[in-house]
């Protein structure tokens, strides 16, 4: 057996690739991460004497907003991975704009709740609920960004031929699917914990 | 990703490739020791500064003292910052960026792939990436040195509100962001490769020790450095943005009101970091066991005692470790109710690292030792380090803990433990497995003094702590003598000092021996040890691809002196 037979043998111990492994074992990894910050929310909010209400503090309908477009997201994510299953070109293409798009629509929410805030004079270092609610929404962004850079990489791959008919590729599909799905979890549970509870 | 060297199967040619920016797990893993070695070796030196100051305080340093500058150092002497960022760098430097890639990064790269019989990592790019990561962020961490205000400054656990005070941090937390995210590059990858590439019939049962022990070491890097990275983000935004994460109100320095919000908890960051840094202890540790389970069944020629519960130990070792951190904390106020559950924990936690220690020890009974360099390493690890894990009973029983928490005993115990313990077998692993990395053995006398004078000049160092703990030092003086009670304990120092040199001197013939085995020592062929392990079945040093065919394992790690064999070891891959 060649080394090349013993790597890219989908035969593993397992029976999962080792992508697939190795996306999972990072989100193991993401979750403790954010589970210190939510966390750090709890500790917080717990010792503090005053903590002000979501809708007061801060812009719902825009965070709103965002949560529907987030879960739509994750839905043309899912198309485009069912139609990478099926060999679907065309059809994967669209799907996978259709969630950058949205990807993209997310930040440009954000973008103007945070401008909202900014020209309240409202900054991080105003209060420890602004410093968490900034922090977390802010880190949030920053997996949305590491998610558009994977698929918009997977988008552009999917115009060479000799990528498509790569045995990796519909795996690296699935694998950006994880994380995609796992983001958006995660703003399921910062939503409601910063803008309604 | 993991098809990435699938094409390369005979390997890259250019320069560059072979040996800068390679994905072959062997060069990657070198890459990682020899940095090691050199962040060791920095560390070391800083620590040599400080050991200075503490001897003979206020005395100019000779030679060196002139080479600071004035603000560091007026006329040669060290100033009190100077000392504070030496501690803490000494601390950061040796943890993170010494021991933890050494011990995983480096062994565990070039040997678990070896020892499991897999063609390389499965991932050969994140490798790569996750050593380069690596350095950016040591090389980082050293540059801080040059900013203005100095390093960091508020010892290796950065507590706030110091650390989110003092000049320096900010640097030190955009580091570890970055040497963090290495490491989790790293524990995927060796979680991945164990999981999915090991040869055909290395069921999980015939894993040697030392994989098994890198194997939990990854658990415990992927699920608690993601915590620390969390909590630097936050001490890095306090900074930066003057939240008010882990500051409370009101506070003053030197006379004024800091302008902070509030509303924060400095005992958030402590949970936080002790969350991550007590598992640490165990990934400092749990390699380096590994290592020395290794040398002593090879060099007793016979099969390890008790291998499963060495293994299950060190399982049990790595899911107790996270619900013990707190056991750092029992002065800085926690409710006793609370205190009681850490203790508890901590005493049960001792329970498997004694089990593996005596299941080694207990492996040399009716062993024909052989008495090689390496296993003068292993030997002299089960002693010492015994040493050091005893000493910390004290320090996790509540009531001792209140009067030796801060002072030269946990020092010395620490120490102990990743010196004498982990240092120590990661030097004789080197001897080990020199061999195999370069096809050339090590200079066995210039071994055997570095071995003699390093572990008497180690003993020489650190025994003195404990008396020196006990009659009271605090741990964080910069001028020991300012304290009376001091005083009775300072010669202890001085000797704490001399034998610190004497371990830097003792290191020369290590680096000579080191450098000059890699090519001028003698040769070795595929397996110098006779022994079983799949990694000794390959060529020294083995080629691109490892394996030229794919081993077949047939029996379990430490098949030594099977009856009614003419040789006394049978290697896992031979044939029935």
């Amino acid at each position: 057996m060649t080394t090349t037979a013993a790597t890219a043998n989908p035969d593993t111990h397992t029976g999962i690739t080792n992508a697939k492994l190795g996306v999972w074992l990072f989100l193991c990894s993401e979750v403790m991460l954010f589970a210190t910050l939510f966390t750090t929310y709890i500790v917080l909010r717990l010792s503090a004497t005053t903590w002000p209400w979501g809708w007061d503090a801060l812009n719902v309908p825009l965070g709103t907003l965002n949560t529907a477009i987030l879960i739509t997201s994750s839905v043309t994510i899912v198309m485009a991975y069912a139609r990478a299953y099926d060999k679907d070109l065309k059809g994967f293409r669209f799907w996978m704009a259709a969630t950058l798009f949205l990807s993209f629509a997310f930040l440009v929410v954000k973008g103007f709740e945070y401008h909202g805030e900014f020209s309240k004079g409202i900054w991080p270092s105003t209060s420890v609920f602004y410093a968490t609610y900034f922090t977390l929404t802010g880190l949030h962004a920053c997996h949305i960004i590491g998610g558009i850079i994977v698929n918009s990489t997977l988008l552009r791959m999917s115009y060479k031929k000799e990528c498509w008919e790569h045995p990796l590729f519909l795996g690296r599909v699935e694998g950006a699917g994880l994380y995609w799905h796992f983001v958006d979890i995660v703003w399921i549970f910062l939503f409601p914990a910063l803008y309604l509870i | 990703m993991s098809d990435a060297h699938g094409a390369h199967a005979h390997g890259p040619t250019s320069f560059w490739r072979k040996y800068v920016f390679s994905t072959d797990h062997k060069v990657i893993g070198l890459q990682y020791m020899i940095t090691a070695m050199v962040f060791l070796m920095i560390g070391f030196c800083l620590m040599l500064l400080m050991r200075w100051q503490l001897a003979w305080p206020g005395a100019p340093i000779p030679f060196f003292g002139r080479l600071f500058p004035a603000d560091l150092a007026p006329n040669g002497v060290m100033s009190g910052e100077f000392y504070n960022q030496l501690g803490a760098m000494h601390g950061t430097i040796m943890v993170f960026l010494g021991i933890v890639p050494f011990a995983v990064g480096g062994y565990g790269n070039y040997v678990l792939p070896l020892q499991i019989g897999a063609p390389d990592m499965a991932f050969p790019r994140l490798n790569m990436a996750s050593y380069w990561l690596f350095l950016v962020g040591g090389v980082v961490m050293l540059s801080s040195f040059l900013m203005p205000g100095g390093a960091a400054q508020s010892g290796w656990t950065s507590y706030p509100p110091l650390a989110v005070i003092n000049p320096g941090q900010t640097v030190w937390l955009l580091s570890m962001v970055v040497i963090i995210t290495s490491s989790l590059l790293g524990a995927i990858n060796f979680l991945v490769t164990a999981a999915n590439m090991r040869a055909p019939g290395m069921t999980l049962w015939r894993m040697p020790v030392f994989c098994w022990s890198e194997l939990v070491a990854s658990v415990l890097l992927l699920l608690a450095f993601p915590p620390l990275e969390a909590a630097a983000v936050l001490e890095l935004m306090d900074r930066v943005f003057h939240t008010s994460f882990y500051m409370p109100a009101g506070l003053f320095v030197l006379g004024h009101p800091i302008h902070v919000s509030g509303g924060g908890q400095p005992l958030l960051w402590e949970h936080l970091f002790w969350f991550l840094a007590h598992p640490e202890v165990y990934v400092l540790v749990l390699p380096p066991m590994g290592i020395v389970a290794e040398i002593i069944a090879n060099n007793t020629r016979k099969p390890l005692h008790g291998y499963k519960t060495i293994v299950w130990s060190m399982i049990a070792i790595g899911v107790m470790s996270f619900i013990v951190w707190a056991h750092h904390m029992f002065i800085s106020g926690m409710s006793p109710a609370l205190s009681n559950f850490f203790l508890v924990t901590t005493m049960i936690i001792s329970v498997p690292s004694v089990a593996i220690l005596t299941c080694l020890i207990f492996s040399l009974k009716g062993g024909s030792i052989r008495f090689t360099t390496p296993m003068l390493y292993a030997l002299a690890f089960l002693p010492l380090f015994g040493i050091g894990g005893l000493t910390g009973l004290p320090l996790g029983l509540t009531v001792t803990d209140i009067y030796l928490h801060d002072t030269y005993y946990v020092i010395g115990h620490f120490h102990f433990v990743v010196v004498t313990g982990s240092i120590l077998a990661l030097l004789g692993g080197t001897y080990h497995w020199f061999p195999k990395w370069f096809g050339r053995k090590m200079n066995d006398t210039l071994g055997k003094i570095h071995f003699w004078g390093s572990v008497i000049c180690m003993i020489g160092v650190f025994a003195p702590m404990f008396p020196m703990g006990l009659a009271g030092a605090s741990r964080r003086l910069y001028d020991p003598t300012a304290q009376v009670h001091n005083l009775v304990v300072q010669p202890l120092n001085v000797v704490s000092t001399v034998f610190a040199y004497g371990l830097f001197l003792f290191q020369l013939p290590f680096i000579w021996n080191f450098f000059h085995s890699m090519f001028r020592g003698e040769k070795a062929e595929e397996n110098p040890w006779q022994a079983t392990t799949l990694e000794w079945a390959c060529p020294s040093p083995p080629p691109h691809g490892n394996f030229e065919k794919t081993p077949h394992v047939r029996r379990g790690p430490y098949e030594y002196s099977a009856p009614g064999r003419k040789t006394d070891y049978w290697p896992q891959g031979d044939p029935a």
